[in-house]
């Protein structure tokens, strides 16, 4: 997989050429990188850093994320005594380089508030030293005081060309509409883009090319006879085929929230129903999404959902 | 003398008895040496594990059968200490992260690491990596998820992980992203029936087709539960007729037995029978999750279609909270109040209308 990812950052212009600026030599901010996963946060600033400090790389990040400890106690100590260092001008072999050391906090928004709180004056005391790059999905869970420190980066959602670029690259027997189809299914998450074209290859072996129905089943995708299945089932108002429709999707193993989403897009998109209808199905399959993610079981919230369609259709 | 599940399980992904184009597939990944994390998802009784052993052998050898169980020792940060579990070989490690409830981050964050950092020492004619399975993503926390991410890109060098569930809505979307999905679906009837029919072939028995059938739907395409209950089957009376009696489970018939109590009658006595019946069921440790889900089922059988949405709906809700909190018994109890309520104010409906 990693055999995949170049290093050569493709998309996300102002985001590079501000690290450009500052690698030739102008001052960086703190930074805040947010956008949805897949878009290269992560890449770009170990990228940068690599580049800003070659050989001393090691010494000069310190790289958090999730998998480590990120408690109040770990700020303090960890971090507090890495950024209290000083940092030299120049690289041991005689080379200018920045005077600063980077904090990455890669997946920042699972950090808890307590923990960020005790960040913010070290961020300001140090700053002579030490700069900072928070990473995360969701920039509202990053608390207020540490989002007026940063300079905020969205990422958006990567295009099309890599994906092309790679398959160019790798030698693989696909078609232009394939990989349109592959950027639709990973909705913009190029990492699972990459990913799904990496394992269709491997799955299927390098001479042989690629099919829709490789991708589909690898991303997970739920055929659309599905879901049209489950409305007709909906409108003939049947409870008991609803509730064997549902069995045996769970038993096909398709995912519950893949369903879900398909279903918003069918929905919002179809002209049977009304927009009250719409609201409708569209509030529950709100509630239904929230309780899937949070553990509960999916075929009583898919039976749920389905009860609710059959009186907007009924209606 | 060993079940028969565990006796014919296939070991070899040549020999697997359904799926068999996946089986080929996950054969040419692991001939290029390389592979990336694995997520297997599907229904229980769809021979997930099975897939995954029998990977682990195309992988390494007949080596990866040599099993032993360790126990493994973690602290937490708050200091308290926690066992669990592991089944190794040379090659792997399996573990099953949700044993300790909400401290699983700290063993995926030490495990992990402590699996990955160290290198393969035996390095001749084998990979240089090594596996970590991870049994019931699904049921774990959140914040252990999001200990995974980063873990599984830094070390894919040395480690790689097969990760196991029934469901992935539960996985989040960032662990998703960065591996292999392999949709494992429940065999079919007709696969089920066959593969009985060849186990007991092999047994030297013989098993009418309407028996296999029959089983085959009563355990709802489970292949697991199917040999056991042919297995049970057996043991009861031999040789097979056509229609002989399969057992089912004694909780399915006993929340059975709870649902007709509820619609028998709604009162506080009632309740408080209901309650005992509850808690019997939870000490035998059978999931909330299954007892909700048959418990509908029944509850829905004879109530008109209007009051059937109701019932779901509220079920939903309930079945929800009961995953939020970490007392079963409050979210069943409510709910079947709940219901009782329903029910009692839909018959009131019902007469008052008629009179």
């Amino acid at each position: 997989m990693q055999a995949f990812l170049k290093s050569d950052i493709v998309d996300q212009g102002e985001v590079v050429t501000v690290l450009d600026q500052c690698i030739k030599g102008a001052d960086l901010p703190n930074l805040l990188f947010y956008g949805p996963p897949g878009t290269g946060k992560t890449s770009i600033i170990l990228a940068a850093s690599h580049q800003l400090f070659g050989d001393m790389y090691k010494e000069r990040i310190l790289e958090l994320n999730a998998s480590d400890e990120r408690g109040i106690q770990v700020i303090r100590d960890k971090i507090k005594s890495f950024a209290q260092l000083r940092a030299g001008g120049t690289r041991p072999d005689g080379k200018p380089c920045p005077p600063f050391k980077i904090v990455i906090l890669d997946e920042a928004d699972s950090m808890t508030q307590a923990a960020q709180a005790a960040l913010r004056r070290t961020m300001e005391k140090e700053t002579k030293t030490t700069r900072f790059c928070l990473i995360c999905n969701y920039v509202s869970r990053i608390i207020e005081p540490l989002t007026s420190r940063c300079t905020k980066f969205r990422f958006r959602p990567l295009n099309a060309d890599l994906i092309a670029f790679i398959s160019d690259e790798e030698k693989l027997l696909v078609d232009d509409d394939i990989l349109k189809e592959l950027v639709k299914t990973s909705g913009g998450d190029m990492r699972r883009a990459i990913t799904c074209l990496h394992s269709c290859s491997r799955l299927r072996g390098k001479d042989t090319p690629i099919t829709k129905k490789d991708i589909t089943e690898i991303a997970g995708v739920i055929p659309e006879k599905f879901l049209c299945e489950f409305l007709e089932i909906c409108k003939e108002n049947d409870y008991k085929k609803l509730k064997s429709f549902i069995n045996k999707f769970t038993l096909e193993a398709y995912s519950g929230l893949q369903m879900l989403e398909q279903l918003n897009d069918y929905i919002i998109e179809s002209d049977e129903f009304n927009n009250k209808q719409k609201a409708i199905i569209g509030e529950k399959l709100g509630a239904v999404t929230f309780r899937l993610q949070d553990g509960a079981s999916e075929s009583l919230q898919l039976l749920d959902l389905g009860c609710v369609v059959m009186t907007s259709y009924a209606a | 003398m060993s079940l028969w599940v565990d006796k014919y399980r296939p070991k070899d992904l040549q020999k697997l008895d359904f799926h068999k184009e996946q089986a080929a597939n996950l054969k040419r990944l692991i001939q290029q040496g390389d592979f990336p994390h694995l997520l297997m998802f599907g229904p229980s009784g769809a021979g997930k594990k099975t897939r995954i052993m029998c990977l682990l052998k195309e992988l390494y050898g007949p080596g990866v059968e040599r099993l032993r169980m360790e126990q493994m020792n973690f602290t937490t940060p708050s200091n308290k200490k926690l066992e669990i579990m592991t089944i190794s070989s040379n090659y792997h490690i399996e573990v099953n992260p949700s044993d300790v409830g909400i401290y699983d981050r700290v063993v995926i964050m030490d495990l992990i690491k402590n699996v990955a950092q160290s290198q393969q020492l035996d390095s001749k004619g084998q990979k240089d990596f090594k596996i970590v399975v991870l049994t019931d993503v699904d049921q774990m926390t959140i914040d252990a998820q999001h200990a995974l991410r980063r873990t599984m890109e830094k070390y894919i060098a040395n480690c790689r992980l097969i990760l196991c569930c029934n469901s992935t809505s539960r996985v989040i979307p960032a662990i998703k992203s960065r591996c292999l999905n392999i949709k494992v679906p429940a065999p079919s009837t007709d696969e089920i029936v066959s593969i009985l029919q060849n186990t007991c072939k092999k047994e030297g028995l013989t098993v009418p087709v309407e028996l296999a059938k029959r089983i085959a739907e009563k355990s709802n395409r489970n292949l697991r539960r199917s040999l056991l209950m042919l297995e049970a089957c057996k043991v009861q009376q031999y040789p097979f007729t056509a229609n002989q009696n399969i057992t089912e489970p004694d909780w399915s018939l006993f929340i059975r037995n709870m649902a007709k109590l509820i619609i028998q009658e709604q009162s506080l006595e009632r309740i408080s029978k209901i309650r005992e019946d509850l808690y019997e069921l939870i000490v035998h440790d059978i999931p909330g999750d299954i007892i909700f889900e048959v418990l509908v089922d029944e509850l829905t059988q004879n109530c008109d279609f209007e009051l059937k949405l109701q019932i779901v709906e509220q079920a939903a809700i309930y079945e929800h909270r009961m995953r939020q909190g970490n007392k079963e018994i409050f979210h069943l109890e409510a709910f079947v109040v709940k219901f009782m309520c329903l029910y009692k104010k839909y018959l009131e409906d019902a007469l008052g209308n008629s009179m």
